[in-house]
């Protein structure tokens, strides 16, 4: 992730070698460990106390359990819906964004951090006051939702993988050889975003396998959904799932930021991931 | 595509033809109509997903279950039971955007000190990734397993004489579910305040290191002042975030804890007198307004902040 970032910087700040005394730099990492390590244990410490209460038995067994294909199936689809959705409405809109309307940034990122603070109950019922008939007695209309939620998240993993690009550039140069908008987008622009359309994608599906207030107040049984239903079967199992569901997403989000991390060109956009934000413009950008 | 609008890379939909070629003076604003529709399809979106509900949750406020309008949906909602719900609602997510802003903030510095790259960096920034997108029921499965009554930290805490049920703690109760957000709230933080701390520029503080000023300095006279503006920001953004959680606080409490979000919510399952259908939208539309200003705040806290961070 910010190791892309890091390379560029690396350059900058290789010749201070390790051990010049910055200032109180250097004293710092002794009171650093201890919040770390506070962290830690309050983020730990609830993870293990789930794996104690469900147990490892219970893990094998969730995917058999009744109602888990039927939910899970659907939590799937509504994720692939959303992701789609998502990235088609936000890749072309933050590229445009970049390349014509770079005063507009700020005023995107206000309006995409308003799905986070506007609530949820809110805006289901707004949305099941507006939304026609047939649309309200679909499960699709919860997608549809879902990609206004992802919003925040799409658009700045996507923002801070452009930012790390020399768009301009890359687009000029693409076209003075005769590529079209076409070609540009997906064999420039694209391939070089690779890291941050991953972690916006992660982030996405994450999202929706995790929604739980407007798909219950739908009342649609997503994975979720399921999970807290399940619990009065069995609560092991809920715990087992939510867990797994939660470890999963992790371990995703940490390869990904492996691969962005590892190198060369393809890096380029990993700065990207989540809210991380490269470091500044290139010299001559705005 | 046309030569004359320079690097016109993508075609902006209808607008490339012929219309864009004669008038210079008419130029510039034809083309800037034109970037501005490349923008149609997200304001759209925007319009019809989140601004119309919204629009349709004021007006509904002030009907009744006729059509007719009314204040006396906003006027239910600002007594008794809701009054009191808002009041709970307010302290919660004052108390759970400040303590976790300033965690979450320590935590942001301490990995942003921390080479770049290095796997605790990797480690923090996708755990907070996740965990910010935590929450609800499973979370509350996890600390009831954790500090519930027969939770392994309850355990070991009355282990060592100090059960926190005897001091005033009770997980189903406010101090619970404020420790409990705490779990996505300082991820969060860590995740929105971690990109202003990239544009703290190293060359700042050398340059106060090089004139003698001490690490307290720094951060009193440079650091803190260009800080303060997006911290403050994030902060809001941690209290919008506070308020508008439901789903955790409904599976911890059953919503014996009174929230507007729990309320509204129960306005949805059809737990209503009759002839108060709406005040749920009433109680919406005062969360609304609350977080209006403190996103009015939060956009202003931000143009202080880029004028240094970005």
């Amino acid at each position: 992730m910010a190791a892309v970032v890091g390379q560029q910087l690396a350059g900058e700040l290789a010749p201070v070698p390790p051990r010049v005394r910055t200032g109180a730099i250097r004293r710092f990492p002794y009171w650093r460990w201890i919040i770390l390590v506070i962290a830690g244990l309050y983020f730990a410490l609830p993870l293990y106390a789930g794996f104690r209460f469900a147990g490892i038995s219970s893990f094998p067994s969730v995917a058999s359990q009744e109602g888990f294909s039927a939910a899970f199936t659907l939590s799937l689809r509504l994720a692939a819906i959303t992701t789609v959705l998502t990235l088609v409405l936000m890749v072309p809109t933050v590229i445009w964004v970049h390349l014509r309307l770079p005063k507009v940034r700020r005023i995107m990122e206000t309006i995409t951090i308003l799905p986070i603070v506007i609530p949820p109950v809110v805006l289901i019922l707004g949305v099941l006051e507006v939304s026609p008939a047939q649309l309200k007695a679909s499960a699709n209309l919860l997608a549809l939702l879902y990609v206004v939620l992802a919003m925040p998240f799409a658009y700045r993993a996507l923002d801070a993988g452009l930012r790390a690009l020399d768009l301009k550039t890359l687009v000029e140069a693409s076209n003075s050889l005769g590529g079209g908008m076409g070609t540009t987008l997906w064999r420039i622009i694209l391939p070089n975003l690779r890291t941050a359309l991953l972690s916006a994608t992660v982030l996405t599906v994450a999202l929706v396998l995790g929604e739980f207030t407007m798909a219950s107040l739908d009342q649609y049984q997503t994975f979720p959904v399921w999970i807290v239903a399940f619990d009065q079967t069995s609560g092991p199992i809920s715990v087992a799932a939510s867990l797994a569901a939660l470890i999963v997403t992790w371990i995703v989000l940490m390869l990904i930021s492996m691969i962005g991390g590892r190198g060369g060109r393809g890096g380029r956009g990993a700065g990207a991931t989540l809210f991380s934000v490269a470091r500044r413009e290139p010299p001559g950008g705005s | 595509m046309t030569a004359d609008t320079a690097p016109a890379v993508a075609p902006g939909p209808a607008a490339a033809g012929p219309g864009a070629r004669p008038g210079r003076p008419r130029h510039s604003t034809l083309r800037s109509a034109r970037d501005w529709a490349g923008l149609l399809p997200f304001g759209v979106y925007v319009g019809l997903g989140l601004i119309l509900p919204t629009i349709a949750i004021i007006i509904g406020a002030f009907q009744t279950d006729d059509g007719a309008w009314t204040l006396s949906n906003i006027n239910t909602a600002l007594h008794g039971v809701y009054l009191h719900g808002l009041e709970v609602s307010l302290e919660l997510s004052v108390i759970t955007a400040i303590i976790p802003g300033i965690i979450g903030f320590l935590i942001a510095y301490a990995i942003f000190t921390a080479r770049r790259g290095s796997m605790l960096r990797r480690v923090t920034i996708t755990a907070s990734g996740t965990f910010a997108n935590f929450g609800g029921v499973p979370l509350a499965f996890l600390f009831i397993a954790t500090l519930g009554t027969t939770g392994i930290a309850t355990g070991w805490l009355s282990a060592i004489g100090l059960n926190p049920y005897d001091h005033g703690f009770n997980l189903y109760t406010f101090s619970g579910v404020a420790l409990v957000y705490m779990y996505f709230q300082i991820p969060l933080m860590v995740l929105v305040i971690l990109p202003s701390l990239e544009g703290l520029r190293p060359a700042w503080r050398e340059a106060t290191s090089n004139l003698g000023a001490s690490s307290w300095q720094y951060w009193r006279y440079v650091g803190g002042p260009v800080l303060m503006p997006a911290f403050l920001g994030c902060v809001l953004l941690l209290f919008g975030s506070a308020l508008s959680a439901y789903a955790t606080a409904q599976a911890l409490t059953s919503g014996s804890i009174p929230l507007t979000s729990i309320q509204i919510g129960s306005f949805l399952n059809g737990n209503v007198l009759a002839g108060q259908t709406n005040v749920g939208k009433a109680l919406a539309l005062l969360m609304v307004l609350i977080i209006a200003v403190a996103m009015s705040l939060y956009a202003l806290a931000q143009r202080r902040a880029a004028k240094w961070l970005q």
